[in-house]
Parts: C-alpha cells; sequence; structure tokens
C-alpha cells in the first residue's frame, strides 16, 4: 500500500520538476527570437580551434582543442576540450583534459575564469588528476589571444599553462597562426609524467584557408619540447624530448 | 501562399511591370513584379493613384504583413512584407488627416509598425516593450492618430529583424497648403538586403565581430604601406592599431559580402528607373531604410538641391552629393534636360557594393554607373586622437590603462556638460530651484570640445574619444576630396526660426560606447537591459550631448520629438529625428519633453540596437514631492 501510494504521488512530484527544468532549458536556448530584446541577448558558440592528425607521435596521431560558451555579454559559462587519441586497436592511448569554467568578462579585452578541470591519462594503468581552475583569458595589445592558468590539484599541485597565439592575415582567407604554449609545474606528478619546473614548451604555426570564416582546413607544424625534470622522464621511458609533427586537420566553428 | 497572388495581390501587378521586370533580368520568373508599383518605373507624378500608393485621406487602410517570396537580382529570397511587397505600399496622406490603419499580422511572430518621425501619442509609436506589448502573431491592431506635419517619412517594424527583412515603406504626407513647387516626384527608398538569416548575422557578428569585414589589413597591405611611407611609419601605424585592438577598415560591421544594395527593393542589376521630361523640376525623396548601412547619394551631371532634411523643410543648398544616414530622409530637387539618362548612384560609405538606379526620359535606359571610390580608412581622429591628418606623436593608451597621462590637456576648458556624467544625476535635483540655463551655453550654437576623463565605461567600451570635437561641418569619413560639393549638417537650416526658442532647462550627456572585440553597444557602457528609463518632466526643456566614444558612426534616432540639431544656426537649427554621430565626434540637440510617455531613443543600425545601444526616455507630469520648495 505504501509502494502504491509512493507511485500515485510520483508523477505529481515530477510533473512540476520536469516542466521547470524543460522551461528552464527553453529559457535558456532564449526560445523567443522575435521579441524586442535590445540587450541583454545570450549566445552559444561552439568551436574546433583544432581538429588534427599528426605524424607524431605515433601512437596518439588525432589531436582536438575544443571550446564552447553559452551566455551574454559580461558572463558566460565556457567549456573546453583537448586532447591526443590513439588509434591502435584494443588499449586505445589518450591524453585528455575537460574544463568547465565561469567566465566574467572584467575589462574591455579580458576575461577571469574559474572552475574546474580533470586530467586523463590512458597510459600505464591510467591516472586522472582533477584540480581546480583559475586564469585569465584575453586580447592583449597587438592583437594576441593570450590566455594563462594555474590549476590546483588535491594535493596541493600547482601546474600553469601560458598560450599565446595570432593571427597574420596573408590575405582575406589565407592565415598563418603562430602559437607558443608553456607549462610548469610546482613539483613533480609522475603519474603524468611531469617533472617540477618548466615541464614543457610548444611552438606551433598553422596556416588555413578560410573555406568560409566557421570552416578553415590547415596544415601545420608543431615542435614540442620537454624540459629539466620532465625531459628526463621521457628519456627515462626511451623517448626523444624533442619532437616536431606536421598536421593536417580542420578549424571550424558555430 | 508565395506564389499563388491574392486577388488584392494581383490588382497590383501591372502586366507592363511584369514583362519590363522579367526582360531586365533576362528571366520570366514573374517574382520581381512581388514589388510596389510605386517602385516600380512610376511615372512620378505627384498625386498619382498607383494601386499601391494608399491613400488614407478620410478613410481606415489596411496593412497586412506576411512572410512572401520577393526577388532581388534575380535571387528567390523570403521577405517580411507589408500587402506583399517590399518595400510596402506608400502610404500619402494630408497635413490634418488622422491616421487610421488596421494591421493584420499573419506571420508566427510578434510584429509592430513604428511610425518613424511622426509626432503622435505615446500609445500609437509601436516600440513592443517599450509603448505597447506589440502586435501578436495571427492577430490584429489598429493605430488611430492625427497627423499634424508634413513631409516625407516611413514606416517599419520594430520587431526582431523585420525591417531588415524587408518590412518598410515611405509614409508621405503633403502639406495643407502647397509650399514647393515641383513637376513630379519620386521616392528613393534604400536599404540593405541579405539573403541571409539576420539572426545568424548577429549571433556571427557576437563570435566574431569581424567575420564581414573583407577589408582586415593583411601582411602584403603592411608591405604595400612600408613601400609607400617608409617602414618606420608602417610599424607604427601597426603598432598605434594594435595597441588599441581596433581596426581601421572597420567602417559597417555588414558590408557587401552578404548584403545586396537596393533602391525600392531593386538591386543594381535591376536597376530602379524614374521617369522625367527634360526641364522639369523633379522632386526626389530619398529614404535610407537600411538595417546597418549609411549611403553616399549622388547624381553624376546633375546638380540636386536640398530642400528637406527629417521631412521638415530647410533653406535649399545646392550640392553634388550627401551622405544619408540610416534611417534619415533627404527631399531634393533636380532639374534635368542635358542628358536622357542619369544614374542615381548610392555608394555604401564602406564602397564595399552600392545600389544604382536610373533617372530617364523613357523605361530601359541606362547612364555610365561611376566607378566605386577606394574605401577610405579611419584614423586617430576617429578614435578621439587628434585632428586629421596628424597621425604621429600621439597618446594612444588603450582603456586599460588610465587616461592620466595626457599632456596638454587643458580640463579647465572643459564644457560643463563634460561633468554631468549620468543622466540619473539629474534626476535628484530640483530643477526648479536651479538657473541651469544660465550655467549652459546659448542654445544652437556648436558645442565645444571635451576631454574625456578617466574611462569609467567598463568592459561593455573599449576606449574613448580622449578629445571629442565638433565635426559638424564635416561631410563623414571619405567624403569631400573628390571635387564636387558635399551637404554637411551645417548646411542645413531651417527656414522658419524656431517659436520660443530658448535656453534648455539642463544637460543631460551620453556617451555613445562599444566594444567591437565583444559586440557590446549601449550609452555610458550600459545595455538598455541594464538599465533604468531616464525620467524627463513634461514641458521641460532638454540639452542632450551625445559624446561618440566609438570608431563608428552611429545614427541615433530620438522617438516622439524633434530634435533641435545644434549646428551653429542658432533659432534656424534644423529639427531632426536622427542624428548621425561621427567617431569622437561631441554632438548635442535640443527637445522639449513635451508628450507625455516613454519614448525610445536608440541607434539605429539594427544590431547595435539589438545589442543593447537603446535608453528610455520617460516624461512625466513632475510629481510634487512633499516639502518640497520649503
Amino acid at each position: 500500500m505504501t509502494e502504491d501510494r509512493d507511485d500515485a504521488n510520483r508523477p505529481g512530484l515530477a510533473r512540476p520538476v520536469s516542466t521547470g527544468l524543460l522551461a528552464g532549458v527553453l529559457f535558456a536556448l532564449g526560445a523567443a527570437p522575435s521579441a524586442a530584446q535590445m540587450g541583454g541577448n545570450t549566445y552559444t558558440y561552439v568551436a574546433f580551434d583544432e581538429l588534427e592528425l599528426a605524424t607524431a607521435p605515433e601512437e596518439r596521431p588525432i589531436v582536438f582543442d575544443g571550446e564552447a560558451w553559452y551566455g551574454g555579454d559580461f558572463n558566460r559559462l565556457w567549456l573546453k576540450a583537448a586532447g591526443d587519441v590513439g588509434t591502435a586497436e584494443g588499449e586505445r592511448e589518450a591524453e585528455l583534459a575537460f574544463q568547465a569554467l565561469y567566465s566574467r568578462a572584467v575589462t574591455a579585452f579580458w576575461n577571469l575564469q574559474a572552475g574546474v578541470r580533470v586530467d586523463h591519462l590512458t597510459e600505464d594503468g591510467g591516472a586522472t588528476r582533477p584540480s581546480l581552475a583559475f586564469g585569465v583569458e584575453g586580447l592583449a595589445r597587438y592583437w594576441f589571444e593570450v590566455e594563462a592558468f594555474a590549476f590546483v590539484g588535491e594535493d596541493g599541485d600547482v601546474t600553469g599553462t601560458l598560450e599565446a597565439s595570432y593571427d597574420m592575415l596573408l590575405t582575406q582567407r589565407l592565415v598563418l597562426e603562430p602559437e607558443v604554449e608553456l607549462s610548469v609545474a610546482s613539483e613533480a606528478i609522475p603519474e603524468f609524467g611531469l617533472g617540477s619546473g618548466f615541464t614543457e614548451g610548444e611552438l606551433g604555426f598553422r596556416l588555413r584557408y578560410e573555406v568560409q570564416r566557421e570552416f578553415a582546413p590547415y596544415i601545420g607544424w608543431s615542435w614540442e619540447r620537454a624540459f629539466g625534470d620532465t625531459a628526463d622522464l621521457v628519456r627515462a621511458r626511451g623517448e626523444d624530448p624533442t619532437e616536431g609533427t606536421f598536421v593536417v586537420g580542420l578549424r571550424w566553428w558555430y | 501562399m508565395p506564389l499563388v497572388p491574392t486577388a488584392a495581390m494581383t490588382s497590383r501587378i501591372d502586366r507592363r511591370d511584369f514583362l519590363r521586370a522579367s526582360a531586365a533580368f533576362g528571366t520570366l520568373s514573374g517574382l520581381d513584379a512581388l514589388r510596389p508599383s510605386w517602385a516600380s518605373a512610376s511615372q512620378g507624378l505627384a498625386g498619382g493613384h498607383a494601386p499601391d500608393v494608399l491613400h488614407g485621406s478620410g478613410r481606415e487602410l489596411d496593412l497586412v504583413i506576411d512572410r512572401t517570396r520577393v526577388d532581388v537580382d534575380g535571387r528567390g529570397a523570403r521577405a517580411v512584407t507589408i500587402n506583399g511587397t517590399m518595400p510596402g505600399p506608400m502610404l500619402r496622406y494630408r497635413e490634418g488627416d488622422e491616421l487610421v490603419i488596421n494591421v493584420d499580422n499573419r506571420l508566427d511572430e510578434d510584429t509592430s509598425i513604428h511610425w518613424h518621425g511622426i509626432i503622435l501619442p505615446n500609445d500609437q509609436d509601436g516600440v513592443p516593450g517599450v509603448t505597447f506589448d506589440g502586435i501578436g502573431a495571427r492577430s490584429r491592431f489598429t493605430y488611430r492618430f492625427p497627423l499634424e506635419q508634413n513631409g516625407t517619412y516611413w514606416y517599419h517594424s520594430h520587431s526582431g529583424f523585420q525591417e531588415q527583412l524587408g518590412m518598410y515603406a515611405p509614409l508621405i504626407i503633403d502639406p495643407a497648403e502647397p509650399t514647393l513647387e515641383y513637376d513630379r516626384e519620386h521616392v528613393i527608398l534604400l536599404a540593405d538586403w541579405t539573403f541571409e538569416d539576420p539572426y545568424r548575422i548577429m549571433a556571427r557578428l557576437k563570435k566574431h565581430p569581424d567575420y564581414y569585414n573583407n577589408r582586415r589589413r593583411t601582411l602584403f597591405d603592411f608591405f604595400r604601406d612600408a613601400a609607400d611611407d617608409g617602414l618606420g611609419a608602417a610599424v607604427r601605424d601597426r603598432l598605434a592599431w594594435g595597441e588599441m585592438r581596433m581596426m581601421p577598415s572597420d567602417i559597417a560591421d555588414i558590408t557587401g559580402t552578404t548584403y545586396t544594395y537596393v533602391m525600392n527593393g531593386m538591386g543594381p542589376v535591376g536597376n530602379w528607373t524614374g521617369l522625367f521630361e527634360p526641364g522639369e523640376r523633379v522632386r526626389l525623396r530619398f529614404i535610407n531604410a537600411s538595417a546597418a548601412t549609411h549611403f553616399d547619394v549622388r547624381i553624376p551631371g546633375l546638380p540636386m538641391t536640398v530642400v528637406q532634411a527629417d521631412g521638415l523643410y530647410v533653406k535649399p543648398v545646392e550640392t553634388d552629393e550627401f551622405r544619408i544616414a540610416i534611417a534619415e530622409t533627404y527631399d531634393v530637387i533636380a532639374e534635368p534636360r542635358e542628358n536622357e539618362a542619369y544614374t542615381v548612384f548610392a555608394e555604401a560609405m564602406d564602397r564595399s557594393g552600392f545600389a544604382r538606379g536610373t533617372l530617364a526620359v523613357r523605361e530601359g535606359l541606362e547612364a555610365e554607373i561611376p566607378q566605386r571610390r577606394a574605401p577610405f580608412l579611419l584614423t586617430m581622429a576617429d578614435m578621439g586622437h587628434g585632428s586629421h591628418g596628424d597621425h604621429e606623436g600621439m597618446d594612444m593608451e588603450g582603456t586599460d590603462d588610465a587616461d592620466e597621462d595626457h599632456a596638454g590637456m587643458d580640463h579647465s576648458a572643459m564644457d560643463h556638460s563634460a561633468m554631468d556624467h549620468s543622466a540619473t544625476d539629474h534626476s535628484a535635483m530640483d530643477h526648479a530651484a536651479m538657473d541651469h540655463a544660465g550655467m549652459l551655453r546659448a542654445p544652437g550654437t556648436i558645442p565645444p570640445d571635451v576631454t574625456h576623463g578617466r574611462d569609467e565605461h567598463g568592459a561593455a567600451n573599449a576606449g574613448v574619444a580622449m578629445v571629442a570635437t565638433s565635426r559638424i561641418d564635416e561631410p563623414g569619413n571619405g567624403l569631400g576630396k573628390d571635387g564636387w560639393r558635399v551637404l554637411t549638417y551645417a548646411d542645413l537650416e531651417a527656414l522658419e526660426p524656431r517659436p520660443n526658442f530658448r535656453a534648455p532647462d539642463r544637460e543631460i550627456e551620453l556617451h555613445l560606447t562599444g566594444n567591437m572585440e565583444r559586440y557590446t553597444w549601449g550609452f555610458d557602457g550600459v545595455s538598455h537591459a541594464d538599465a533604468e528609463p531616464i525620467p524627463l518632466a513634461l514641458g521641460e526643456r532638454i540639452r542632450l550631448t551625445l559624446i561618440n566614444d566609438t570608431m563608428m558612426a552611429h545614427p541615433i534616432h530620438l522617438h516622439g520629438m524633434w530634435m533641435e540639431l545644434e549646428n551653429g544656426k542658432g533659432e534656424l537649427c534644423p529639427r531632426v529625428h536622427t542624428v548621425d554621430v561621427k567617431p569622437a565626434e561631441h554632438v548635442s540637440v535640443l527637445f522639449d519633453a513635451d508628450v507625455p510617455g516613454r519614448w525610445a531613443f536608440h541607434c539605429h543600425v539594427m544590431y547595435h540596437m539589438h545589442e543593447g545601444m537603446f535608453r528610455v526616455f520617460e516624461v512625466s507630469e513632475p510629481t510634487v514631492v512633499e516639502g518640497e520648495g520649503s
């Protein structure tokens, strides 16, 4: 009898909840475009800045780096995903990073961002590192896209990244994008192959052709180097701490 | 629905028009016929009774809003139409008439009609969310108000992006007593048509604001500049713009990469033609119904005498070219006699395209189409960094930095206006008790240079005009150097002195702000969504000081009340419904808050308005607060 009563009650509870969720989703998606808005609008952006095949490392040739945001002029929710994925059958190798961030526009060109990040590595039995993310993202003088982040792990271990890129227009459609990235770690994180201090640097050049502004195939070359203790760990695995790779890929956004 | 014309529509399709339009495109689609006859090679006789010129004197008119398949330069599209045509039917009234119009909204979304430039009761102004709730999907609404003015006006949707999709048309009010002699007239309505969804355009601008800028500067532009001006100058120029993170080629947010520029609904191929007989005085009523395009208009070989601006008479001034900002109207008299055909050339301000038509003695003629001029680049003057041509040695601090090291600025020279940074400051004041008039400069005079204080407009604004100057006597960027005359606002002078022309009771200063990187637009860095209405007391006389902190021209429109443009003509200042504020310009207008209600005030670039460059002035009877005046 008790169960019956519970069942009878369930729709009564579920309906307002599901209706509320649906209404919330519809509201969030801005379901009434014909209304006079005049500010306060929200937009959704999805982009793969990199979606490419690389010649190295051979075991993980698929590389992606994407982001999405939803929100208004000042407050946005950002999602980021990046990784290297293997194609081998069986135990698929992958190094992945996901972030969910709240982004707040603080000055004309800069956003403060904070949220959570999860790094995951499938190799060697696998490893996962959750961390809190804090950073700035924006457009520096002279048109450099810059982001600087610190990630604080559960044990107080801190890693950081600094990225900068620049769009050099050769024509209105042909764009050369140099990009640099530098990573540091406050202490060794052996399960991710990181020593303390500067860990890795990356320098890339991607030449894209914007068939449409949203859709641009590219070719490029990327050069990665591990530093210090991190380089030693790479060498210990019998690999070269310096690695260059050709890439071919697609940049896409909507 | 689209290809099955209703009886009403069929009556509007003249067979001759059908054949002519079809022949012009080399097609027999016949879709071009869905254009109002006033816009199709009309005879243009004053008082002519073409079927879709709707004469409203003494009778009610019906307007049907729907989506209709139209044709622009041979390509089909779905427009939001009034009575099945794009543009909609011309409404023709006589001064003193009562306008009674039943609007039948057959769309699946809300619509509205705003009567641009008309002085009317607030609840008839047609701004959803401000003056009424809008006209709901599949419902009706009746507008009813007296027309107490005459001239060339227009009407358009104030809902969503319907105006971008073709929902606009002329509204012509003949004077009670004819005052201007002419033999023939044509309405020339300019617009920018896109085959894309305007919401998609909007979203693209929000995500990549330079999406439609096809003149971003390339590496090869740099080499060219280095060869022309020297490497040092080219590097300094790139550093200066890079420091501000702005693009000197950002003239129009949306360009000919998506727009087809249309004249009376016809693209350059379609070639709208207006007829004349040699020796006639032809009145041309220019209306810019664009969503985002300023046009530079000229008729090579034919001088134009400007007789009306924004629907009101001005002292006739002869010119060869004028820039017509979005939402403005200009009436000109031309007297063609030498040639059989003249090109009416309306070049988009950013030079990415043009609309054109022909004035001809008979249909089928064409005159030479001029070359488009080279696009111009913005200069540091447009950033408020100094005078034209003086590029070097400027202090070009970006917005992230305190503006404290501007040597040579004379803060004591600041106008009082520069102190009043927010309109709301005033609401708390006792206006009656203060002799504001004594503090403010004489009415009708040109505003002085103002130095911007520290930029406090927030993240929605990028950079400020450090020194905003009057540019009222400039024809506009990229104009005035072609060896012919170009109209400026300083040329406009009312026919009669304003009665009761007096000093303003108080001054409200609004900064036009925006951030092209974020595609945020507003006043004082605030979007309409985050702003309160600005309260005005009924009967107050306001000086509205507009300072453009952005690098773009903004056509600013005030609903319901005429703005007296302070162009130095004193009591002969022209009255306008739309004032185009140039980059880094300081411009001021006077207006009497003499009609109660909530009046919209906004940038008429639709995409700027949509992102919040919009305010409401709320005019109400002053409330007597207890204790006041004691």
